[in-house]
Parts: C-alpha cells; sequence; structure tokens
C-alpha cells in the first residue's frame, strides 16, 4: 500500500463526487460572479486606478468563493460517517489532507481560471508588469488558501457551527499570504515594484504551513 | 455479575481492562473489564444508552478510553486496524458513488488492488457487482448489506458490526445471519450490537448483557428472561 496509490484514489474519488455534484463549483462560481458584478457597480475605476485597487479584489474574491469549497470538501466526509470509515483504514492521515488539498487547488484553479478573464474584461486591465510572474503568484496564493483552508475546515468539522469557525480561524492565519498575494499581483499589475519579494515570501509561507498542517493533520483527524 | 470473573479461558482476542469513557460528566463506559474469545461470535445486547456502540468504538479505535486499555490481538487497535472490520450504523459510503466504486476506493485504502475481491464480496453479501446505481439510491436492506461488504473487504480477522440487521427484512437478515456464521466457522472473530438477538439464537457463541456502561452478563444462549431490565 504506497502513500501516493491512496493519495491519488482519495483525489480521482473526490474528484469524481464532485464532478457528479458540482456542489462546490457552482457555489463558488455564483459567489465570485456576484463579487466581480457588485464591485462593477460599486467602483467604476480608470484604467490606471484599476491596476492599483483590482489585486485586492481578485484575492478577496477568491479568498470568501475557496471558503464554500472548503466547507464542502469535508461536509460530505460528514455523511453516512464516511470519514469513521478512513479512520479505521490503516491508510495514512496524511495521505487524506494532502489529496483534499490538491483537489481543492483543482477546483480553486479552475474557479480563477473561469473568473480572470472577466476580472481583465471588467476592470479594463492591462499589465505593465512581467506578467508571466502571475502564475507563480497565483500558483502559490491558491496554495496557501487551500492548505490552511483545508486544515482549519477539517479542524472545525465537529463544531457546531463550522460555517462561520472556518472563516474565524482561516483568515487572521491567512493575513500575510493574502499581504503577499495583493502586493504581488499590484506590483506585476503596475508594473511599479518587482514582485520578486512578496513570491519568496509566498513560497516560505507554503512551506511552513504546509509542513505544520501535514504534521499535525493526524491528531485533527484522531480527535473526537 | 463481574465481567471480569466470568472471562473466558480460552486464546484472547480482545481484551479490555477498567475501560472508562466518558463524554464531559456521562460515562458512556464504566470500568469494563472483559476477554473474548478468538473465533468466537459474541453478540452485544443491552437498552440503548446501555453503551454498547460506544464499546463496539473503542474496539474499533475511534472512541480513546478515557481510562482503561483495549486490547486486539495483543496491540492497541490502531495497530492492527487492518485486522479489524467495522461497520457502523450509518453506512460509511458515499450516497452518489455506486457500490462497486465505494468499495474500490476502501480496496485501495486496504493496499487492495484489482476488483476481483471487491466483486466477491458484492456477491457474498447477495447483491450484484455492476449495479451501477449510486448507493443513494439502494434500498435500506441493500445499503446494510453494502456496507457489511465494506467490513469484511479485506477479510479481517475480527469483525465489529452495529445493528448490521436495523431495517433490514426477515429472509435477508437471516441470509447475513448465515455469512456470519460462516465467517464465524471460518476462524473470524465476531462482535455484534442488535436489538434482534432471537435471529443469532443457536448460532452466536456467547450473549453479552450491558447495562449503564457495564458488562452485567454473559450467557451461551438467548434468553429474553435475562435481559437486565427483567432482572431483579
Amino acid at each position: 500500500m504506497s502513500f501516493w496509490s491512496i493519495t491519488l484514489a482519495t483525489l480521482a474519488k473526490d474528484i469524481r463526487l464532485e464532478w457528479r455534484s458540482k456542489d462546490a463549483l457552482n457555489a463558488m462560481l455564483f459567489f465570485s460572479l456576484l463579487v466581480v458584478v457588485i464591485f462593477v457597480f460599486s467602483f467604476d475605476p480608470l484604467a490606471e486606478e484599476s491596476r492599483h485597487i483590482v489585486g485586492g479584489l481578485v484575492w478577496v474574491a477568491f479568498l470568501f468563493a475557496a471558503v464554500v469549497a472548503l466547507n464542502q470538501t469535508w461536509a460530505r466526509e460528514l455523511r453516512n460517517q464516511v470519514l469513521d470509515g478512513y479512520r479505521v483504514s490503516p491508510a495514512p492521515a496524511t495521505a487524506l489532507f494532502l489529496a483534499k488539498v490538491l483537489g481543492n487547488f483543482i477546483f480553486v484553479s479552475v474557479l480563477e481560471a473561469l473568473m480572470a478573464p472577466l476580472f481583465v474584461i471588467f476592470y479594463n486591465l492591462h499589465v505593465l508588469g512581467p506578467a508571466w510572474q502571475l502564475i507563480p503568484v497565483a500558483l502559490l496564493g491558491t496554495w496557501a488558501l487551500v492548505v490552511n483552508g483545508t486544515f482549519f475546515a477539517a479542524m472545525s468539522l465537529r463544531t457546531r457551527s463550522r460555517e462561520l469557525m472556518l472563516p474565524l480561524l482561516l483568515f487572521p492565519v491567512s493575513i500575510p499570504a493574502v499581504l503577499g498575494m495583493v502586493a504581488a499581483t499590484t506590483n506585476i499589475l503596475t508594473g511599479e515594484n518587482s514582485a520578486h519579494f512578496y513570491i519568496v515570501l509566498l513560497l516560505t509561507y507554503d512551506v511552513v504551513f504546509t509542513t505544520a498542517c501535514l504534521g499535525l493533520f493526524e491528531t485533527v483527524l484522531q480527535a473526537e | 455479575m463481574s465481567s471480569s470473573a466470568i472471562a473466558p479461558a480460552g486464546l484472547s482476542a480482545v481484551s479490555l481492562s477498567n475501560v472508562i469513557k466518558q463524554f464531559g460528566r456521562f460515562a458512556a463506559l464504566r470500568g469494563v473489564n472483559a476477554d473474548f474469545e478468538a473465533g468466537r461470535f459474541h453478540v452485544i445486547l443491552g437498552d440503548n444508552g446501555a453503551g454498547k456502540t460506544t464499546l463496539l468504538r473503542a474496539l474499533a479505535g475511534l472512541a480513546h478510553p478515557t481510562r482503561g486499555t483495549v486490547s486486539i490481538l495483543g496491540k492497541p487497535p490502531h495497530e492492527v486496524c487492518h485486522e479489524i472490520g467495522y461497520m457502523a450504523h450509518p453506512s460509511l459510503l458515499y450516497d452518489e458513488m455506486s457500490g462497486m466504486e465505494n468499495l474500490r476506493y476502501v480496496a485501495r485504502l486496504y493496499g487492495i488492488s484489482g476488483d476481483d475481491r471487491c466483486r466477491w464480496v458484492i456477491g457474498d453479501v447477495g447483491l450484484d457487482p455492476d449495479l451501477s446505481r449510486p448507493v443513494g439510491q439502494y434500498s435500506q436492506g441493500m445499503r446494510q448489506r453494502m456496507s457489511l461488504a465494506r467490513a469484511i473487504l479485506h477479510d479481517p480477522k475480527i469483525l465489529l458490526l452495529d445493528e448490521p440487521f436495523s431495517n433490514v427484512d426477515v429472509h435477508s437478515a437471516r441470509e447475513m445471519v448465515s455469512l456470519l456464521k460462516t465467517m464465524r466457522d471460518s476462524g473470524k472473530t465476531i462482535f455484534l450490537v442488535t436489538h434482534q438477538a432471537p435471529l443469532l439464537d443457536g448460532v452466536a457463541d456467547e450473549f453479552v448483557w450491558m447495562q449503564a456502561g457495564q458488562i452485567i452478563n454473559r450467557t451461551p444462549h438467548f434468553d429474553a428472561r435475562t435481559t437486565p431490565a427483567k432482572q431483579p
């Protein structure tokens, strides 16, 4: 029994379940669309102003939308107590965690790929800095959101008001990452400063929190 | 009757030593001491709230004792989890996937490759492995059977079954009993929680009576007159 075969089997199972129900993707998509439309009606910025604020708008929209997916991830493990089925098996807890993180990463990335063109159109964006750097920022930023989000969603699983608990736990811990994502995105869009420092910050954040979450997840999973 | 005083003399598959399980101020298990022989069929009986399900969850390693120790095949439950098959009151199955898809996933968790074993156990519990309907559309009886298939998929030595006959018709329940008897005869140790004990009279080796978090009696045959509620 290999760690990766269990991780991939769990990931494939999660993708199959999401493909059939589309619970998380639909909820995230409509939520993000709403945010974009509300922001467009609330502000009417010039192209220059857009470049300064859209980094923040994009990541706030993705952060809130991700919370919807993160809650769904574990909610389906509670139905019929299937999580207990995993707990009594010899499969490692970290394989489950990693599969969930990878699954959420895929779902949120799909959302970002669908929503990014809308932001470009609605805010009339033209990237003045090195546009390719948006890719590592998006990948590292998304990973930062989902790795902590998956962990805290599992922690809040057995609380009575888990939908409320997740943002309360997740948002404060995500502040350094969100600052990094927003600053890096703004620097790339405006071309005024280098985003290098913030990319390294996001990378460091991801390594530290991925390691911590992997190390602590067994305790979270086995908690009663 | 003290449970420690009636421990069988044979090889012990499961051993509980002064097991206390508290949920806040409520003690679901109150100092359970017992040894259970390997290769036997133990039926756990008692009223609602007697501690049967908590006992089963402690044996499965899902409920950690507040005090005392649980030993399965001489080790803590989490060290022998590949030897434990657990069927809970809920199905432990994904409603959106078919029975075969569910078992295929569980098989990977236990390191079983290929579909042969999955097909075999689904057939063994009287279901069709080619049924493509999601489990959410199964009848309650079919769901119970699939849940049993899930529990026996990895051929465990110890089977823990929590109310496998609930909402199952008598014919299907008898078929399940027959399958369990075959498994016991092949050397499995079975613990089964039920409120339908008469179904198992003549099949089970021991009836274990629980009341208020304690084992109060162990008898070789089911006799409704020995139920805790009817004791003086």
